[in-house]
């Protein structure tokens, strides 16, 4: 069933310098009404999509892409200049937490008065009190002034109250960006329980890691207009392809080429175990490395490729060590050769592959070409792979399934 | 649970209505902001109640210094004292949550543009809580009636409507300077001013008998003469001045229905440039 649906919603806004902050102004304009273009800012220029029952949909999109202002529209805190929408069952926002939070109050007070803001009922909160309070971990100073929490007693009652609102359709934003790991690690898998729970949620976030394994769908926003809607992995892997540029697939330039005199790369791809191109790579599943290249001398060459994570550290190199070249010198010709990483290997988010091609002794490099490649490994939220059960953040560059035993004493 | 609440969410249009029945279902939070309201404005001052008590009786000691040796206004058969203090506990009240509640928005941008809710709610929290300043007052207002003497009669009973009606009348003026105020900003230095001239131009020190007869209908446009003078005859038991009244009641119906209207034009935008 559609809970929610949005229809060529737009908005725009007024910039700031030109909107009348003073009477005088104000009285100015009415004599001066010609407003131009530049003054203007569309947040959200062609909004659409629908949202089924029981869906947990990822908004993403860079900076100013219009995330914010599309769940302001729907949380009813502003509204559209153009387009409808419309929300069926009981909507929870959470755009922030601790919103209303007064420091001159005690934690009791405050939890009452943010469930109230929140949208809870007065019996609700005093249904779930004794549960915040156990959550939030702050029961020595329940009739403390808020004014003398540290910050992070703070962010755990603001967040301990948030846990526990009760929405058919829940809003997410950012929220998830504060606080340390283990409270970002309560507040994931208490979005999973939720989103389990056969309720909606909407969240948005810039972190691709926390949206792949929420989300089941994905719409990504760029200037305002809806520029994919569609399955997690594959919209995160356009839009990760887009930031990075680099695709998993490499062709060299028809009028140049991609190495020395006695060897360069022709092509090269990331591809599933039935040899075709992926983008997005399940975790659980082998990937292959195939690259094409052209040896014009008789040299020994060695194919070699390199991986690294997103922030550039090199989880491991491979070369070829197996096959008949290994130390005769090759005839000229093209060659292909596939290197397969095993599944549970690689950690969770992009990956980037370095492509090349040496001769060892002497050492030389006949083409290295360093962002060749790029694909995305996504962890599911099946119970089948290394991360079990755990929805938190899973540090590591690599994820492997091993065999643990624990024996009772 | 409530599958079949449905929420539309449009563009603003250019008159809609108020929608009171969103207002009703988020009255636990109206609840709760005037408790609120309330509990900081005890919490924060040092002298927390003493400041409720000493305004009134210090303004009306003044006055009576005054007024009652030096001016000697004609109060009907009522000891100064008690004249003075019926006017000020009320004019008390309409200043200080009309001040309130002209702030609300401004000194609670977080929640405006954070969450959604009526956004009336928060210029009738504030003037709603200011009403616990008057409790105080009723209570000093009792006191000084046992000790000059002064029995009620059965008109008391007018005296919570005339409180009814200075609730509704500084709550329109409270919502109408809230929604004001996120716009303009000179709000903040225009209304002190308004409310002083305002002060003076109401019957709380002096009696409005004082003005020639064929003025007084249209005195009582101000809807504070109306509301004053049903006050004080229902608490000490004198004529009342209908006509008088009517005038203020009609005001009053005026300036809360532009009151509402300028608010809803204008509360749609708040999140955006609060």
């Amino acid at each position: 069933m559609k809970v929610l649906s949005t229809d060529h919603i737009a908005k725009r806004y007024l910039l700031g310098d030109r909107l009348p902050n003073s009477l005088r102004d104000t009285v100015a304009g009415i004599f001066n009404s010609k407003r131009n273009e530049k003054d203007e800012l569309w947040a959200l220029r062609d909004v659409s999509f629908d949202v089924s029952d029981g869906e947990t949909l990822g908004i993403i999109g860079s900076n100013g892409a219009g995330k914010s202002t599309l769940l302001k529209i729907l949380s009813r805190i502003t509204k559209p200049t153009s387009g409808r929408a419309e929300i069926r069952g009981r909507v929870g926002s959470l755009l922030e937490v601790g919103t209303g939070f007064h420091n001159e109050l005690s934690g009791r007070e405050n939890i009452y008065l943010n469930g109230a803001i929140l949208g809870m009922k007065r019996a609700e909160i005093q249904k779930k009190f004794d549960e915040i309070v156990e959550f939030s971990e702050i029961e020595r100073f329940l009739d403390t002034p808020l004014k003398h929490y540290s910050s992070g007693m703070y962010m755990r009652l603001a967040f301990s109250v948030a846990a526990h609102l009760d929405p058919e359709i829940l809003i997410v934003d950012e929220v998830l960006a504060v606080g340390d790991v283990g409270f970002q690690k309560k507040c994931l898998s208490k979005m999973r329980d939720i989103g389990e729970s056969g309720r909606t949620v909407l969240f948005v976030s810039h972190d691709m890691r926390a949206v792949a394994r929420l989300c089941g769908r994905v719409v990504w926003l760029e200037n305002g207009n809806v520029r994919a809607d569609g399955q997690a992995d594959a919209v995160i892997a356009d839009y990760l392809h887009e930031q990075t540029n680099i695709s998993s697939e490499w062709k060299a330039d028809a009028d140049k080429r991609t190495g020395n005199e006695y060897a360069n790369l022709i092509s090269a791809r990331v591809i599933d175990e039935e040899r075709l191109s992926v983008q997005t790579h399940d975790i659980r599943k082998a990937v292959g490395v195939e690259m094409t290249y052209e040896v014009r001398g008789d040299k020994v060459i060695t194919p070699n490729i390199h991986f690294f994570d997103e922030s550039g550290t090199c989880i491991f190199v491979t070369h070829d060590w197996n096959s008949d070249w290994k130390d005769k010198p090759r005839p000229a010709g093209i060659y292909t050769s596939t290197v397969w990483v095993p599944g549970n290997f690689f950690s969770e988010g992009r990956i980037v592959v370095a492509v090349a091609a040496s001769t060892y002794e002497p050492m030389e490099v006949h083409f290295v070409v360093w962002e060749a490649l790029s694909f995305y490994v996504a962890d599911s939220v099946d119970g089948d792979r290394a991360r079990g059960n755990f929805t938190g953040p899973f540090p590591g560059a690599v994820r492997p399934i091993l065999d643990w035993e624990t024996a009772a004493e | 649970m409530s599958q079949d609440q449905i929420t539309i969410i449009e563009p603003k249009r250019f008159l809609s209505s108020l929608d009171l029945g969103d207002l009703w279902r988020h009255r636990e939070l109206l609840y709760f902001m005037i408790w609120r309201d309330v509990k900081i404005r005890y919490k924060q001052a040092s002298f927390g109640i003493a400041w409720a008590v000493l305004q009134p009786v210090l303004t009306t000691a003044i006055f009576t210094v005054i007024f009652s040796s030096v001016a000697r206004f004609d109060t009907v058969d009522v000891p100064y004292p008690l004249f003075a203090l019926s006017g000020v506990m009320i004019w008390l009240f309409v200043h200080t949550s009309v001040s309130m509640a002209s702030n609300s928005f401004v000194s609670n941008t977080n929640l405006v543009t954070k969450i959604y809710f009526p956004r009336l709610i928060l210029p009738l929290a504030a003037t709603v809580a200011a009403l616990s300043d008057l409790l105080f007052s009723v209570l000093i207002l009792g006191l000084m009636m046992v000790y000059f003497a002064v029995a009620p009669s059965s008109q008391i009973l007018l005296a919570p409507v005339a409180l009814l009606m200075t609730l509704v009348l500084a709550a329109s003026l409270g919502t109408l300077f809230s929604a004001l105020n996120v716009r303009f900003r000179d709000v903040k230095f225009a209304l002190p001013f308004l409310l002083q001239v305002w002060m003076i131009a109401s019957p709380i020190f002096y009696p409005s008998s004082l003005l020639p007869e064929k003025w007084r209908l249209v005195y009582a446009i101000n809807p504070m003469v109306g509301i004053l003078d049903l006050f004080r005859s229902a608490v000490f038991g004198t004529s009342i001045d209908w006509q008088l009244i009517g005038i203020s009641s009609i005001s009053i119906v005026v300036i809360t229905v532009l009151s509402l209207a300028v608010f809803r034009w204008m509360e749609d935008d708040f999140a955006d440039i609060v």
